[in-house]
């Protein structure tokens, strides 16, 4: 039966991963994603979960069993953080291109230097470009929600791309706060068993990650374009279907619009700082400010149209950016220009939040402050 | 929302102590979050967690700036937290409240929460004991609750479940006089 726990962000991602049954897990704990390694070595001493743990002696291992497991036909899944993810990303677009459905899950921690092990977006951020579909969570439930659809999304046979799940570490991943385990059965009829499109058997021998000559390489690349576009679409059914089936919904699945009907003035928001600007927007509603908030919960693909028809009535975006590509703002503030490109909207960056610094209500406001008196964005400190 | 700061040192089991707040508030009927502010996670370190406990659901994930009650478990910690406490500071002491000399216009309740624990538990565990206190004085969870959450939370303890138990139910008797 379904039931409610208060459990932290980690072990909900572990819990819907033991729903989704991987056959084989590759796992090297960091720091603050250790959690869900740990919750996942105990599912299977307990014999909750019948699968087979891979305890490698690096991320780049962990990655690279991942890419293995994939290669022999198996889900599986990993998590990491920072400078894991950091050393993973050799073997990032490897996955990607050889269109493996693989899922892994990362407690977004800010990379090293100076050394730090508190929340920012900086370790996922920098890996955008891999083709990995990214979506960022801002409950523990949603992490829980999203990680299901996450196989399911990933699986999709136009789609066939790793999709990677990204929590705040700490702020999320560490906060226990109460989430609806369901039913394992309702999981088995929303996520069907796992069938590879394409496995090393030697009784059908094939060549996997073979060479791409200039002449094919090209071609792959633009293959993983047209999936991920493809990935627009299948997210927003996706989410649709789990939405009926499971009675939760986030936005679109791609997207979420708060108080966006009236707004004049909006934030931009990744993750679980959304939930600190919903109140602060509930208190600039009651002062007859035209405020809202939108949540980019999908960073890759990038919700280009539909971010578009949100600003239409909004003067000036404030952009919340928990990363720096340092020397030119930030990469959500930069996606977020370019794909705005030609409106009428004025867009401000807020790089917020690094290495662990709270994003509270008060800068929030602040922030919004500062739009509403058409000042320019700043780093949030 | 009621918001709590729970204070220790590490391995005193400040962390386990909000977490199990925020699961006995949860099976009270409210819904609650818990959430460490990590720092060294060093022996002896100071640890900070937090606790919110509401009637609806809480979507804030700020710090905690400004609190309703806070727990100390070390009385050495009782002055070295930033944090404004509005109504009841708890410390595990056996001195006097005006013997602490804090700078504060909440309430402050002494309980002498390590011999209890030696007491019953035979060892200075008095992060969950220290929760009886705080049930007793602010009703905003009940023994029943702690209980349930204990029992879910420390389940595979054995014998501690126990002793914890009986630990809370002690601290809570004394806590009320």
């Amino acid at each position: 039966m379904a039931e409610i726990k208060v459990i932290s962000g980690a072990d909900a991602i572990a819990q819907a991963v033991k729903l989704c049954k991987p056959k084989v897990l590759p796992m090297y704990p960091i720091t603050p994603s250790t959690l869900v390694p740990e919750r996942l070595s105990e599912f299977v001493n307990n014999g909750e979960l019948n699968a087979e743990i891979i305890y490698v002696e690096s991320e780049h291992s962990a990655i690279s069993a991942l890419f293995g497991i994939y290669a022999t036909g198996l889900r599986s899944f990993t998590a990491t953080a920072s400078q894991g993810l950091a050393l993973m990303h050799e073997i990032l677009p490897i996955i990607s291109a050889s269109r493996f459905p693989a899922v892994m899950a990362v407690a977004n921690r800010a990379l090293s230097g100076p050394l730090n092990i508190w929340n920012d977006h900086s370790d996922a951020m920098s890996e955008r470009d891999q083709g990995w579909i990214q979506l960022y969570c801002e409950t523990a439930q949603e992490a829980f929600d999203t990680t299901i659809m996450a196989f399911k999304i990933a699986e999709t046979e136009k789609v066939s791309l790793p999709v990677m799940i990204c929590i705040d570490g700490f702020s999320l991943s560490h906060v226990y706060e109460p989430v609806q385990i369901e039913d394992a059965q309702k999981v088995d009829a929303f996520l069907p068993e796992y069938k590879p499109s394409v496995m090393l058997d030697p009784k059908k021998p094939v060549t996997i990650g073979a060479i791409a000559f200039p002449n094919t390489y090209f071609e792959f690349k633009e293959a993983e374009e047209i999936a991920m576009s493809e990935a627009e679409k299948v997210i927003e059914q996706v989410h649709k279907e789990f939405a009926k089936k499971f009675g939760r919904e986030y936005g679109n699945g791609l997207i979420e619009l708060i108080e966006m009907k009236d707004a004049e003035y909006a934030l931009i928001t990744v993750g679980g700082t959304t939930g600190t600007a919903r109140e602060v927007v509930a208190e600039l509603t009651k002062k007859k400010k035209k405020a809202g908030i939108i949540r980019i919960k999908s960073m890759r693909p990038f919700p280009k149209e539909q971010l578009k028809n949100a600003v239409k009535k909004i003067k000036i975006l404030g952009v919340i950016d928990r990363h720096a590509s340092i020397g030119f703002g930030g990469a959500l503030s930069n996606d977020v220009k370019s794909a705005l490109n030609g409106q009428k909207v004025i867009v401000e960056e807020f790089v917020a939040g690094l290495g662990g610094r709270d994003i509270s209500k008060a800068k929030l406001h602040d922030a919004f402050e500062a739009i509403i008196r058409g000042k320019k964005g700043y780093w949030l400190k | 929302m009621k918001q709590i700061i729970v204070l220790g040192r590490g391995g005193q089991g400040a962390v386990t102590s909000s977490q199990i707040l925020a699961v006995a508030a949860f099976k009270d009927g409210m819904h609650s979050q818990a959430f460490p502010n990590f720092g060294v996670e060093r022996m002896g370190a100071p640890v900070k967690s937090y606790c919110r406990i509401d009637t609806k659901p809480i979507t804030v994930r700020e710090q905690v700036y400004e609190a309703d009650y806070a727990i100390i478990l070390d009385p050495t910690l009782a002055k070295s937290f930033d944090e404004k406490v509005n109504d009841l500071i708890i410390v595990n002491t056996n001195k006097k409240p005006e013997e602490l000399g804090l700078n504060t216009k909440a309430k402050i309740k002494c309980v002498d929460i390590t011999n209890i624990a030696l007491k019953v538990i035979g060892k200075p565990f008095v992060n969950i004991a220290a929760l009886g206190a705080f049930s007793a004085i602010t009703k905003q969870v009940s023994l029943k609750g702690l209980e349930e959450a204990i029992k879910q939370q420390m389940g595979s303890k054995g014998t501690m479940v126990e002793k914890n138990l009986a630990a809370i139910i002690e601290v809570h008797a004394i806590s009320k006089k």
